[in-house]
């Protein structure tokens, strides 16, 4: 039986938040401890896409990072192919990469330029100027794009750099954080063809966050709906349907929570995002 | 191991790069703090200059000593500053940018990080520093005739091994305090030029900053290189200088090291390193 990509058993985390209650005087602030995820426990086997869907607050990035070694649990065990994100964060960190809703590069340097700085963290730079030039095209953009600086890229042209990035260091985990969110419809879908490309064509296993069901109904072979720090229903999206008879996948999160994904975004606001 | 240990140079050398391209896409500050490099030392220079306007040139005064010392402080100073912040800037910088997570991820050790960033700034603040002295030298004719560069060079050499370490430590406060870490960088570069002896001995400060002056790195760097520079001292006799400058980095490497890791495991529970904190 094979070590499946991720494996986490009873991981919990808290934040503490200082507050200052109205009225008090500014230097009377209470601290309050906010649930990003109670116990959790998860198996995802290698290969496919598996969504996790929910609003802001549900705890999906916080378990997007504490896979990322960003963010180490309060409690429980979160392994990636058999490591231990707290034991073995660099075995770890040799086998993942993400693509986050904010694409984390340098702006003033060209996509070359970040992506020889990337290639050479994770000690892939053998050719890689073909290699880069290679993937960006393969992915739509144009071959000038290559040396301007980011700030001159588009929202979509830059998720796609950041896309072709995390293809430079040739994860085995892909943690994508809401990877379509902020971008204008074209660019949306011009994503959404490279992970459906990255879907059908690639042996990666892929943890997508996002709160766009449409999009996770496309593009997952399993979906997870979470709230307020747990996971509500699991399975895939015909299954999901199935089970809550229902259409699609927002009727499910609102037979499972009683509210609307979208009406909870504007409500929702904390550190568990 | 030997792939790890090339894996770690590549990333060593990648964290050097990517400094070098932000600073070209940069020039223009760049420029400006040159500038600012070159005006700041020339300033010190003149004012050792109008001294003896100011009532400074008794009989046992000797001027162009005086005017020399305090150049060889602003210099260095401006060197050892610049690598200082630089270092000290590593997380500040990736803040900044929005980087951090991506680079916390990266599967490279922290010191192989934080050496990259080093090996940039002492290579650019040498190339800084010999601009600005080329400016000094050419204003003010500063006589080197006594000066024993191999000397100069062991202690530069040497007082860049604890200075790393106090760089690093102070790399650490971003870490701890997002919003308030990077101001902190600056009052700790403050105080190092109020007690270290930049332009004047320590004798002259009260007793307690004579004993922070005297735990600095960076007090033994200043006069170990001024000994070299204005009598001559020589690589045997700057040996004890060496030695404590060495010593003091085998302290301050490892505790800042030890530190930094403990800093980025309570911002991994604290969920400190997003982008704003």
């Amino acid at each position: 039986m094979s070590i499946p990509a991720i494996d986490i058993e009873g991981v919990r985390k808290t934040f503490r938040v200082r507050e200052r209650q109205s009225g008090a005087p500014w230097w009377k602030t209470a601290t309050k401890e906010k649930v990003a995820l109670h116990e959790l426990d998860l198996t995802v086997e290698r290969g496919g896409v598996t969504g996790i869907l929910g609003p802001n607050g549900s705890g999906k990035s916080t378990l997007i990072r504490i896979l990322g070694t960003l963010l180490t649990p309060d409690a429980g065990t979160a392994r990636v192919f058999g490591w231990d994100v707290v034991a073995d964060a660099l075995q770890v960190r040799r086998h993942v990469n993400r693509v986050s809703v904010e694409a984390a590069f340098f702006k003033e340097l060209s996509p070359w330029e970040n992506m020889v700085y990337a290639a050479r963290l994770y000690g892939s730079s053998r050719g890689t100027r073909k290699r880069v030039v290679e993937i960006l095209e393969s992915l739509g953009l144009p071959r000038d794009t290559i040396d301007q600086p980011m700030k001159q890229l588009s929202r979509g042209q830059q998720q796609k750099v950041a896309i072709a990035r995390s293809f430079l260091t040739a994860p085995s985990l892909l943690l994508m954080d809401e990877p379509t969110t902020g971008l204008d419809p074209r660019s949306k879908k011009e994503v959404q063809a490279v992970l459906e490309t990255l879907r059908g064509e690639r042996e990666v296993t892929v943890l997508l966050c996002t709160h766009d069901m449409d999009e996770a109904a496309a593009l997952c072979d399993r979906v997870l709906m979470m709230d307020g720090g747990r996971v509500l229903a699991d399975g895939s999206p015909a299954e999901l349907r199935r089970r809550y008879d229902a259409t699609s996948l927002e009727a499910v999160f609102m037979h499972l929570t009683g509210k609307m994904l979208e009406e909870d975004e504007e409500e929702t606001a904390g550190v568990a995002t | 191991m030997i792939g790890v240990r090339n894996h770690e140079l590549g990333a060593l050398f990648g964290f050097a790069e990517r400094q070098l391209y932000v600073y070209k896409r940069y020039w223009v500050w760049e420029v400006v703090w040159l500038f600012y490099s070159i005006v700041s030392v020339l300033s010190i220079g003149f004012l050792a200059s109008g001294l003896g306007t100011l009532g400074a040139g008794s009989a046992t005064f000797d001027l162009r000593r005086a005017q020399l010392y305090l150049l060889i402080g602003a210099l260095l100073w401006g060197y050892l500053s610049l690598v200082f912040m630089e270092a000290a800037y590593a997380i500040a910088w990736e803040r900044w940018e929005g980087t951090i997570e991506y680079t916390f991820m990266a599967p490279v050790r922290r010191m192989t990080h934080l050496m990259g960033i080093c090996v940039f700034a002492i290579g650019y603040g040498l190339a800084r520093t010999f601009i600005v002295l080329i400016a000094a030298v050419a204003i003010f004719n500063l006589d080197f005739s006594h000066a024993n560069f191999a000397g100069t060079l062991v202690v530069l050499a040497a007082s860049l091994v604890p200075l790393i370490g106090l760089a690093i430590l102070t790399s650490v406060l971003p870490l701890l305090s997002p919003q308030k870490g990077e101001q902190m960088s600056f009052a700790v570069q403050g105080f190092m030029l109020l007690v270290s002896g930049v332009y004047y001995p320590l004798t002259v400060l009260p007793v307690p900053l004579q004993a922070a002056g005297i735990i600095s790195p960076l007090t033994y760097a200043l006069s170990g290189m001024r000994r070299s520079l204005l009598d001559g001292a020589g690589v045997g006799d700057q040996l004890p200088t060496v030695a404590i400058l060495l010593g003091m980095g085998a302290v301050l490497i490892p505790l800042s090291v030890a530190v930094f890791s403990w800093a980025e495991n309570r911002a991994k529970r604290l969920g400190l390193l997003k982008r704003s904190g």
